[in-house]
């Protein structure tokens, strides 16, 4: 017996784990890269629209915002059964990485479209101001100077986001969709192996702390000046 | 030297019966009373006011950042309140400003700064952008600081920065919106050194607005004086300087001569004789006038306060004395005559 088994003797396939593991960062990163891209703008016509901003539009941003607020407060894992006929009709499955994206991206996106408005609402007025002076259109101030200034708020909420992300896979596991929470729900609570529960919470642990610090990094890289 | 006035000299930006006022929970706030303005090509026009006066929303309604409630405002000919946007964003361009908090781009260079204005207006080549944001560095001073970040800049440099850019796509009109309030007094003269350099030499017209009246004698030709919304008094800066007429004026005044201040309050009773301020301009300062006619005459003055500086370029003294002697009327009448400027305080 080699210490690994003395160790967890009931991981039999590492195999199997690693596997686990890669769904969970492929789950991961796709979801995080459609609710950057569905969020940021979302974010940004948020901001907009909101009171006193560049677009006042307060019935637009009254709706958008309700939206935003409903998805937010629903518990991931109901979402993820409410969005079942949606995710099927997207994708065509319900199960596996595929099936996972739709309610990953549609949990998440609100969420950060609010961390975006919060970090442009940062954005001073007299840049923009400044700007506006210049002569720029609202699209030359949204693109060379709200996301360029809010660019460090920006990126701490993409790291906020996908932390979240880490923990909306796990959850997803229990209905099928694979990766670490599917092992952790599987092996670890359904059948009382609390070896494989231990490896899938450190390999947890790990990857929420890789990502904080990765994002640690470019948010102090983007806010020195 | 002659002070450009209106009529003379082409308006380049005009406020024709213009009036603004803020909508607040249903109420219209004045801002600013209805007045006309002419500010004409190539001069330093200042506008002084307290907190609240209204001088930031009046700067602010030459490039239309505030719409006014009403009247119509001209620049350059062009009248800027019936433009639509892109016109108005064109016309932006040409108009160049400048900030308090400088606002400038944390996130960008001091050359991306500078070369901002240029890419909004659509310069694409890297070259062209790199020579002008150059050549604009090296006008405001601040060549060898390109590749730096705003946050590695004092005060000054940063409104050196925001000057550059201001000028980067060669407007007609520079607007300076409390430029120097936020610098400390040496940082503030060499900012203005400069706007007054830049006024000489590309021959813009500067629009600025303070609460110091300090500044507007170092480079204004003209001032106006706004007081709760309305401009109650204005004229050439040596003349609303040496002769204020409003209160609030005469306010201004007295801060930026505390020791005329001090004597007005003085115990002028205990000095005999009559009190005078005499003011001087341009060449009297240059003349011994009054030696000599207390020579001629046989006057006797004792000096109170006194102060010899200039009005931009226009030299200036003004003296307040007391007087006595038999033939003070026929001394006062001979300095009058020399140009001499004489306001009786005290009998």
């Amino acid at each position: 017996m080699s210490p690994l088994q003395r160790l967890f003797p009931n991981i039999d396939d590492w195999g199997e784990l690693g596997r686990a593991c890669l769904d969970t960062l492929l789950m991961l990163g796709g979801s995080l890269a459609l609710t950057v891209l569905i969020g940021l703008p979302l974010g940004v016509l948020l901001y907009l629209t909101g009171k006193g901003q560049l677009r006042p539009m307060p019935k637009l941003y009254a709706i958008t915002s309700l939206l935003v607020n409903i998805l937010r407060s629903v518990p991931f894992i109901i979402l993820m059964i409410v969005l079942m006929p949606l995710t099927y009709a997207l994708v065509g499955t319900k199960l596996g990485i595929r099936g996972a994206i739709p309610p990953l991206v549609i949990g998440a996106a609100p969420f950060f479209a609010r961390l975006v408005e919060t970090a442009l609402r940062e954005v001073q007025q007299g840049v923009i101001e400044a700007s506006q002076a210049m002569g720029a259109s609202l699209w030359q101030i949204v693109r060379h100077v709200l996301l360029p200034e809010a660019r460090a708020g920006i990126a701490a909420g993409v790291t906020v986001t996908a932390i979240a992300l880490v923990g909306y896979t796990a959850m997803g596991g229990a209905i099928g969709s694979g990766g670490l929470g599917d092992l952790a729900y599987r092996y670890g609570y359904l059948s009382y192996k609390s070896d494989y529960m231990l490896v899938t919470v450190v390999l947890l642990v790990v990857l929420v702390q890789v990502l904080q610090m990765i994002g640690d990094r470019i948010v102090a890289r983007f806010g020195r000046h | 030297m002659a002070h450009p006035s209106a009529g003379h000299f082409p308006a380049v930006i005009r406020f024709v019966d213009v009036h603004k006022s803020y909508r607040v929970d249903g109420r219209d706030i004045p801002a600013l009373q209805p007045f006309s303005l002419d500010i004409v090509d190539g001069e330093v026009f200042g506008i002084i006011g307290l907190s609240g006066a209204g001088k930031s929303t009046l700067i602010r309604l030459i490039n239309l950042l505030e719409r006014p409630s009403g009247g119509r405002i001209f620049v350059g000919g062009t009248e800027m309140t019936a433009l639509a946007e892109p016109a108005l964003r064109a016309q932006r361009r040409r108009i160049g400003m400048i900030f308090q908090h400088f606002n400038l781009l944390a996130s960008q260079t001091v050359a991306d700064n500078v070369a901002f204005p240029l890419r909004l207006a659509g310069e694409r080549d890297a070259g062209a952008l790199r020579a002008r944001v150059d050549e604009l560095l090296a006008r405001v001073g601040l060549g060898a600081h390109a590749d730096k970040y705003p946050s590695q800049l004092s005060g000054g440099q940063k409104q050196r920065v925001g000057i550059a850019r201001a000028l980067a796509n060669r407007p007609s009109i520079l607007l300076c919106d409390e430029a120097t309030s936020a610098l400390d007094p040496q940082t503030t003269a060499s900012v203005l050194e400069l706007l007054a350099e830049i006024n000489r030499e590309l021959k813009l017209t500067i629009v600025l607005i303070t609460h110091e009246m300090d500044v507007v004698r170092r480079v204004c030709d003209r001032v106006a004086v706004l007081d709760a919304g309305a401009i109650v008094e204005r004229g050439a800066v040596a003349d609303v300087f040496l002769h204020p007429q409003h209160p609030t004026t005469k306010r201004f005044v007295n801060e930026a001569l505390p020791e005329e201040a001090a004597s007005e309050l003085a115990p002028f009773a205990r000095v005999s004789g009559r009190i005078l301020r005499l003011s001087f301009r341009g060449d009297a300062t240059l003349s011994p006038s009054l030696s000599r006619v207390a020579r001629e005459t046989g006057v006797e003055f004792n000096l109170l306060a006194g102060r010899i500086d200039r009005i931009k370029e226009l030299p200036y003294g003004q003296l307040t004395l007391a007087m006595q002697g038999e033939r003070v009327d026929a001394a006062l009448a001979t300095l009058r005559e020399a140009g001499i400027e004489i306001e009786e305080l005290h009998r």
